[in-house]
Formats: C-alpha cells, sequence, structure tokens
C-alpha cells in the first residue's frame, strides 16, 4: 500500500517535471543562491568581513569628526574616496580567499557529493552559488557606504549622490569581478590549498601590476606609453582604482600624461562605462568558463 | 534498473572502475561490499551522475550525467559521512523537499519513526547534531519522498537499535523499490539484501544470490538468561533496548530480524556467561 503511495507520488513528480522547465531553472537559482547567502551568514569570516566594512566606515567618520573639529567638516566626498581606496584594497583578496576556501572546501569536505545528489540543477547550483555570494560580498561594503551616507544625511551634510551612485556601480563590478575569477579558479582548482594558492598568486599579481611595476617597466625599458596604459586598463584593479580618481579628480592630472592616452581613447563618460563594464565582462567570462568546466568535469 | 557495460572510471594513472559490467533488475535489494578502494563510492558517485565515465552506464534507461536531475528525482541517497552543513535541519529539510517538488511532512514523519523529533531542532544547526541524529535526517530525507531507487552508503552505522528497527520496517515498506546498499563488512548488509555483489580494483568479483533472506520488518523477541549478574553484559543488552528482570540475570527484548547477526556478534563476548539466548521471531497479523 505504501508502494502504491509512493509509486503515485513518483508519478506526480514526473509530471512535475515536465512542468516549464525555465520557472523550475529560475526557482531552484534563487533556492540555491539562499542556501550559499545562508551559509555564507552562518561562517565567520562573514562576521568578520561584515565588521571589517563597519569598522571602515566607523572609523573614517571618527577621524573625519575630529578633522571637523580643526577646519570643519569637509563633507562626504573625502571619506567615500578614502574608503573607495581601502575597499580596493580589502575586497578582491577577501573575494578570493572566501569564495575559494568555501568552494574547493565545500567540494572537498563532501557537501557537493550530498547536496549535488539532489535533483537540483548543475546551472542553478554554480550561478545560484555565484548570486549569492555576490550579495553575501557586495551588500556589506554598499549598506557600510549607505551608513555612511544616511549618517551624513542625519547631520544635514549634503550627500554627493552622483559620486556615491557612481562608486556603488563600480564596487558591484569589481565585486562581480573577483567573484567570477573565484568561482573560475574554484572550478578548475582539484583542492582547497591549491585554490587558495593560486587566488592569492593571482591577486598578487594584480597589486604588481599597479603604479609600481608599470613605472619601473616604463622608465626601464622605454616601452611605449600606449602599451603600459593597455597593460593597466587589463587590469581590474587598476581599471577601478583609475576610475575612482576620476571622480574627484575629473582630469586625472594625479596620473601624469597617462590620462591623455585614456581620455583619447575613451572619452571621460567612455572610460566610467569601460570601468563598470569591463571588470563585470572579465569576471562574468571567467566564471563562465567555470561553468563550462565544473559542468564537463567530476562534480565532487 | 540499472545497467552498467564496460564501466571505467580512472583518476589520472589509476583505474578505480575496470570495465565494470553490472544488472541489477527493478525491485533487487543489493549489498555492494569490498575492501576500501574497491570502487564502490565510486560506483555510486557515477550512478549519482557525479562522475564522469568511459562506457555505458543507465539507471531507469536514462544516462546518470546527461539526465541528471530526471534520475536523481527517483534516487535517494544516504551518504556514508554526513556532510558539514552549517544550515539548520529545518533549512536543509525545506531544501532537499523544495528541490525534489515534495513537501517536508513526509521527511519529519520518517524521521520521527527513526526517534528523531525534527521539529524540535528545527533550528539547530545540522553540524551541530550528534552523529547518529545526522544519519536519521539524510534517511528520512531520502524516505520521505518519492524515489525507487535507493543508493544507502553504510546507512545504518550510526543508528542505535531501536532506530535500525525502524529502518528496516521503512526499508520493508518499499517492496518494489530498487536498492543498493553498500559497506565493506558483508555482515552489516548480508541480513538486507538478496543478492551480493563484491568489488575489487574496479571490478565485480562476486555476484551472488542472499539464500534465506529475513524479511525486513521481522521482529525477533529475545530472552536472555545469564550465570551470575554481569554490569557488562547488562549494559550491553540495555543498549539493544532490553529489559531486565528477576535479580539482574534475566532480560527480555526485542530485536529487528536483520539484526540478528549483528546482535549475535555482540551477545557473542560474553558467551561463557549465558544460560539461556531464545529466540523467536514474532507471529504477524
Amino acid at each position: 500500500m505504501v508502494d502504491d503511495a509512493l509509486e503515485s507520488r513518483l508519478a506526480a513528480g514526473a509530471a512535475a517535471a515536465e512542468a516549464p522547465r525555465r520557472h523550475g531553472a529560475l526557482r531552484q537559482l534563487w533556492m540555491v543562491a539562499r542556501l550559499d547567502i545562508g551559509e555564507s551568514l552562518r561562517a565567520r569570516w562573514f562576521s568578520v568581513y561584515a565588521l571589517l566594512f563597519g569598522g571602515i566606515v566607523a572609523l573614517l567618520f571618527v577621524f573625519g569628526l575630529t578633522e571637523s573639529r580643526i577646519l570643519g567638516f569637509m563633507g562626504l566626498s573625502r571619506l567615500l574616496v578614502t574608503y573607495i581606496q581601502l575597499c580596493m584594497a580589502i575586497l578582491p583578496i577577501f573575494v578570493l580567499v572566501t569564495t575559494v576556501r568555501s568552494v574547493a572546501g565545500d567540494r572537498e569536505a563532501g557537501v557537493f557529493e550530498y547536496l549535488l545528489s539532489l535533483p537540483v540543477g548543475l546551472g542553478a547550483w554554480f550561478w545560484g552559488r555565484m548570486l549569492g555570494r555576490f550579495a553575501v560580498v557586495y551588500l556589506p561594503a554598499l549598506f557600510a557606504m549607505g551608513a555612511a551616507a544616511a549618517w551624513a544625511a542625519f547631520q544635514q551634510i549634503e550627500v554627493p549622490w552622483a559620486m556615491f551612485g557612481l562608486y556603488a556601480a563600480l564596487l558591484a563590478a569589481l565585486s562581480a569581478c573577483f567573484l567570477g575569477l573565484a568561482m573560475g579558479i574554484s572550478a578548475v582548482a582539484r583542492s582547497v590549498d591549491v585554490a587558495q594558492g593560486a587566488a592569492f598568486a593571482l591577486w598578487l599579481v594584480l597589486i604588481l601590476f599597479l603604479d609600481l611595476i608599470l613605472l619601473g617597466v616604463l622608465i626601464q625599458e622605454h616601452v611605449p606609453a600606449e602599451t603600459v596604459v593597455g597593460i593597466a586598463l587589463a587590469n581590474p584593479l587598476q581599471v577601478f582604482r583609475t576610475a575612482a580618481l576620476m571622480l574627484f579628480d575629473p582630469d586625472l592630472v594625479l596620473l601624469g600624461p597617462a590620462a591623455f592616452v585614456l581620455f583619447d581613447a575613451f572619452g571621460k563618460t567612455g572610460y566610467l562605462v569601460y570601468a563598470i563594464a569591463y571588470p563585470t565582462g572579465l569576471g562574468a567570462a571567467v566564471a563562465a568558463f567555470g561553468w563550462w568546466r565544473f559542468r564537463r568535469g567530476d562534480l565532487p | 534498473m540499472i545497467r552498467a557495460e564496460a564501466l571505467t572510471k580512472s583518476f589520472q594513472r589509476t583505474r578505480v572502475l575496470d570495465a565494470l559490467d553490472l544488472a541489477v533488475e527493478d525491485g533487487e535489494r543489493v549489498a555492494l561490499v569490498g575492501a576500501n578502494g574497491a570502487g564502490k563510492t565510486t560506483l555510486i558517485r557515477c550512478l549519482l551522475g557525479e562522475y564522469t565515465y568511459e562506457g555505458r552506464l543507465a539507471v531507469g534507461g536514462r544516462e546518470p550525467r546527461g539526465a541528471r536531475t530526471e534520475v536523481l528525482r527517483r534516487t535517494g541517497f544516504v551518504p556514508q559521512l554526513p556532510p558539514p552543513l552549517r544550515m539548520p535541519v529545518g533549512g536543509l529539510l525545506a531544501f532537499a523537499a523544495a528541490v525534489c517538488g515534495e513537501r517536508t511532512g513526509p521527511m519529519e514523519a520518517v524521521a520521527t519513526r527513526l526517534g528523531l523529533d525534527a521539529r524540535a531542532l528545527w533550528k539547530r544547526p545540522f553540524g551541530k547534531l550528534s552523529g547518529g541524529q545526522k544519519q536519521k535526517l539524510l534517511i528520512a530525507i531520502a524516505l520521505g519522498r518519492a524515489c525507487d531507487l535507493l543508493v544507502l552508503d553504510e546507512p545504518a552505522a550510526n543508528l542505535d537499535p531501536q532506530a535500525r528497527r525502524a529502518f528496516f520496517a521503512l526499508l520493508a515498506e518499499r517492496p518494489h523499490a530498487t536498492m543498493l546498499i553498500s559497506s565493506h563488512r558483508i555482515d552489516e548488509v548480508a541480513q538486507l539484501v538478496s543478492r551480493v555483489i563484491e568489488l575489487d580494483r574496479g571490478k565485480v568479483v562476486l555476484d551472488d544470490r542472499v539464500a534465506g533472506t529475513a524479511a525486513l520488518d521481522a521482529v525477533l523477541r529475545c530472552r536472555v538468561e545469564l550465570v551470575q549478574p554481569s554490569p557488562a553484559a547488562a549494559g550491553a543488552l540495555a543498549s539493544w533496548g532490553f529489559a531486565a528482570s528477576g535479580d539482574g540475570r534475566v532480560f527480555e527484548g526485542a530485536i529487528a530480524g536483520p539484526d540478528r547477526l549483528r546482535f549475535l556478534g555482540a551477545i557473542a563476548r560474553y558467551a561463557g556467561q549465558l544460560r539461556v539466548l531464545a529466540l523467536e521471531e514474532e507471529r504477524r497479523s
């Protein structure tokens, strides 16, 4: 009798499987994203991550308010500039290391073996995890910035909303970029150690190819400026950094002659569009490669 | 239900499944035994569509990797080691039920029968449960949904005798389900199955039918009388749910039919203290 009931439930399940697959896939995507968000919120790294961004904003306020006693408050722009520079230092390595640890770690620990024995689609699993992780890494950084804006509004200090919006978009692009890179690394690496090592090496290379190395190359090898700028434009960290600079130094005076090459190629608005589109596209492309590898290979 | 032809799986230069041929019919209960590294887990992961492979493999006529979700929708799986999930019990049940297109109710009901009150543990992280509780919950997820293939990897290893009896009864309620029960010890699963397949180095080295298989839901009334009171023997019998009577020398209880070999193994260490050991199968109405 029980077996008959099971057979009818199986038949019902099969009928449900014939229901529109796209709807089912989206629902599963959302379920996996929620699952990943929940698992991340319970992890220690997230507490550290959220505290770090909250702490940075709090510290910036403390310093900002101290300064205001002497010179008068300088407005929110300066705080945001400092914050965005700190984000550039912290966010990429945090996203890379925590994502590869989480994804490769889950695979190594047997989480994939069990959860992927349930009838969840591989696409929903991979992209759902990426979506959930994006929310987890981006929202604390955005909330910290939002808290700063809210505090400024409460203090009746003018909030530069255009700047706020552009920084929010740049941060989203940076998060998406490093998340995509991390998902790609996690799909290729077969152990947590290898994934972590690769993530750290990538971060180091991108950091080294900021001004420090570029200037050295430029000076010592007499490389054409266009080539050096090309290398810089391929580095998502440098792209982000330059765009962030542009928001309070619109003519990029700080950048020197390289600014002319940039503006000739893109124009000011064009560069801002590039600074958002390129890291996002790079992250998406690497994540797509990761998805291709994940789908074709062994899952656990 | 399961057809494997020249199924081969290699990791780098190590061939873990070596041109394995296997056919399991609908409703068969098969023990998959073998030493560590024999290829049991690899075969299970191939069946679950988790590994790529060479050769042919079909579950219910579908290729497990190509038609992954269709195959998994009819497959219940209990892993040997519970995954280190941080999510709460309720979250895990809700996720599993949702992706399977089911409700959590039947899963909770199975958990209750195994002696686990899932509602009381709803918000507790899965990772904070004891080994036995985790196993019960994973069994509840596998058996609390509609599936006609059960892949069980050492499913009863962490269960107490009462939960084992409930587990065997739950399996008995699915006489038409195909079961693949993996273990590295034949005595753990011999009474559960009608066929034993032994793997060694990725090949089938033994494929045998089991004679005199006890009904999965059989219950044996048992009476044990000791020569003299023994705290150690009393403790062992208490862990099987036996009640003492008289002056602490007589114990009575019930064991699940498929557990008889396990029980005799447990009581064997007190053989010198036994005066009476009686086992009698309960009559079914």
